[in-house]
């Protein structure tokens, strides 16, 4: 592969791989408990947790990469105490990188969850509960491993979204080679030099055959979890 | 094991208030649909929390436990088998989350014939095994109590007949006792010990199956059309020309062939409407079975009917005439009469074990 692929093209590659991955795992815990929440509990404040779960969708990238900025820069609320207590930063780091990504790719997760919880009949889980189980049991013994196609179509559809992000990451964490640049940003700034179109066409093709790759593995993925549940 | 029960909801529009003091056996609930049978059996299982309420079973409260920790096994009429799990998983799904072995599970699998099915997904199954599995796999969760919401409603006839052996066997060798909701007189007349008939959310009648069913003033409640009396009988001899004999308390009767063992008592329902009257033992009639009776009670419905109850040598038949007839033949209390019952008109569904769990 590194006969293929320049130092800088690999760089930029293994980059986006480990914050798309870094924002899809550390992000799924999360993304549970806030579709379980938006499809099984009634709350006060329910359609608030939906909207804010549905903001980064809808606002452009760059204002939510300025929100994250004030929030999680180093000056910012969140930021400075991370900084003064841990010295630990997001800011201008690939953890911000995945952070901007994780936050980006979450209402396309938290939805493909959702939409699998909702289509569990609650009726099984009573039936469980019959049976002996407790609520968490039944959560781990029925709930989860009927939305298991939802929560892999939800985490493949993250993993996706976090490889293409662009806008918020590169207005958070700005576009450093070897520590937030990533795909998306390395061609950016392939296209911002003369005569750099070639080599911006190279990681175009990268980035189509990345992105075909995760749709085939979701496919495989999500069809033998399918027959798995049906039990065929 | 006596399982005591006062309930109290206000749903809108429609207020459930029931208190019932059940015995052992087989207890059916039967009422019209949204009577509040299944919100009853619900309540005991804890998947619904009544305004007020008491469940007391054998001298331990339920009302007070989460559903899991009722020990409430539960056949709903949808099955609800795990779609995710083989059928040998679904049924070891109790034991599972309590930690502990499947006990019983050979002799449950035999009872209920579903030891082809194990290997199999709830997705492959028909409805009749879906329900025989869903039984399965209530008993095996080790239930103090099983409940069942119309277990049958969602089978054509020859499922129900395929499954109704296996649920006379639970009441007669497993001693569980059972709380069924029907809606169904041919189920509640074969299969229940007791009767509670529920109507819009409260108890009309509750008492033992054959004394309510013959009772001419509850056959209103249960439907006059379907009216019938539950009666006991031994099978004597079958018969070469197809017919069974069995022996009753007021005489023999012959019915269409029965699959059962000469000797064997059996439960047989006979409907009000198929029970004619006479005053003197008819001759030249073409119905087989004439037993002298004595006349108990004459209950004139609103319509053009009458019930009259009838004793045959201890037991109790129903029989379903005009008003005009009544006066004709002035039935009254004490008049002995002739009853006429139609072979051919007893259905083979009406036909069950005689229960063995001590009724009262």
């Amino acid at each position: 592969m590194t006969d293929w692929l320049t130092p800088e093209e690999l760089q930029a590659l293994t980059l986006s791989l480990r914050v798309s991955l870094w924002a899809t795992l550390a992000s799924l815990p999360l993304g549970l408990l806030a579709a379980y929440a938006l499809a099984r509990w009634r709350f006060p404040g329910h359609s608030v947790l939906n909207a804010l779960v549905h903001l980064p969708l809808i606002l452009p990238p760059v204002v939510t990469g300025y929100l994250l900025l004030l929030t999680f820069g180093r000056q910012g609320w969140v930021g400075a105490t991370l900084w003064d207590w841990f010295g630990f930063t997001f800011a201008f780091r690939w953890t911000g990188a995945a952070l901007a990504a994780a936050v980006m790719a979450f209402p396309l997760m938290v939805r493909a969850i959702r939409l699998a919880i909702e289509a569990v009949d609650p009726k099984l889980e009573q039936a469980a509960a019959t049976l002996g189980a407790s609520r968490p049991v039944v959560f781990l013994t029925v709930t989860l491993p009927l939305i298991l196609p939802g929560i892999i179509a939800g985490a493949i559809l993250a993993f996706a979204k976090a490889m293409g992000e662009f806008g918020a990451t590169i207005t958070f964490v700005a576009n450093i080679p070897g520590e937030t640049q990533t795909l998306p940003t390395a061609i950016y700034s392939f296209l911002q030099v003369p005569g750099g179109d070639a080599a911006a066409m190279r990681l175009v093709v990268l980035s189509v055959a990345v992105a075909l790759a995760a749709l085939a593995l979701s496919e495989w993925l999500s069809r033998r979890v399918a027959a798995r549940i049906a039990g065929r | 094991m006596t399982l005591s029960l006062k309930l109290q909801h206000d749903f809108p529009g429609f207020r459930l208030d029931v208190a019932l003091d059940l015995p052992p056996g087989l207890t059916c609930l039967f009422g019209k649909s949204g009577s509040g049978k299944t919100t009853i059996i619900n309540a005991v299982a804890g998947l619904v929390r009544p305004d007020r309420s008491e469940i007391v079973l054998d001298g331990t409260p339920l009302h007070d436990l989460p559903p899991h920790r009722r020990r409430v096994g539960y056949v709903f009429q949808d099955a609800r088998l795990f779609p995710h799990l083989t059928v040998a998983q679904n049924l070891a799904y109790g034991a599972r989350v309590r930690r502990q072995p499947p006990r019983d599970l050979d002799r449950i699998v035999d009872l209920l014939g579903i030891a082809a099915l194990l290997p199999r997904r709830p997705a492959t199954l028909s409805g009749g095994e879906r329900q025989r599995v869903a039984i399965g796999r209530a008993l095996l969760s080790d239930p103090r109590l099983l409940l069942m919401d119309e277990p049958l409603a969602s089978l054509d006839e020859a499922r129900k007949a395929e499954i109704l052996p296996h649920i006379e066997a639970l009441r007669d060798r497993t001693g569980l006792p059972i709380l069924y909701v029907s809606h169904s007189l041919a189920e509640v007349a074969r299969l229940a010990t007791t009767v509670a008939v529920i109507d819009a959310g409260r108890v009309a009648a509750v008492g033992a199956a054959s004394d309510l069913l013959s009772d001419p003033a509850t056959a209103p409640l249960l439907g006059l059309r379907d009216a019938g009396a539950i009666v006991t009988a031994q099978v004597r001899a079958q018969e070469p020309d197809g017919l069974t004999r069995l022996d009753t308390s007021a005489g023999p009767i012959w019915l269409p062939r029965l699959e059962a063992a000469i000797g064997q008592d059996l439960r047989v329902r006979i409907a009000a409407q198929d029970v004619l009257l006479a005053l003197d033992r008819p001759a030249g009639l073409s119905a087989l079975n004439i037993l002298p009776a004595k006349v108990l009670a004459v209950h004139r419905g609103d319509g053009p009917g009458a019930l009259v109850q009838l004793d045959i040598g201890g037991q109790r038949l129903l029989s379903r005439v005009t008003q005009r007839s009544a006066r004709t033949l002035c039935l009254a209390p004490g008049l002995a009469v002739f009853a006429i019952v139609k072979s051919v008109s007893v259905a083979q569904r009406d036909v069950g074990d005689v229960p063995l769990t001590p009724q009262g």
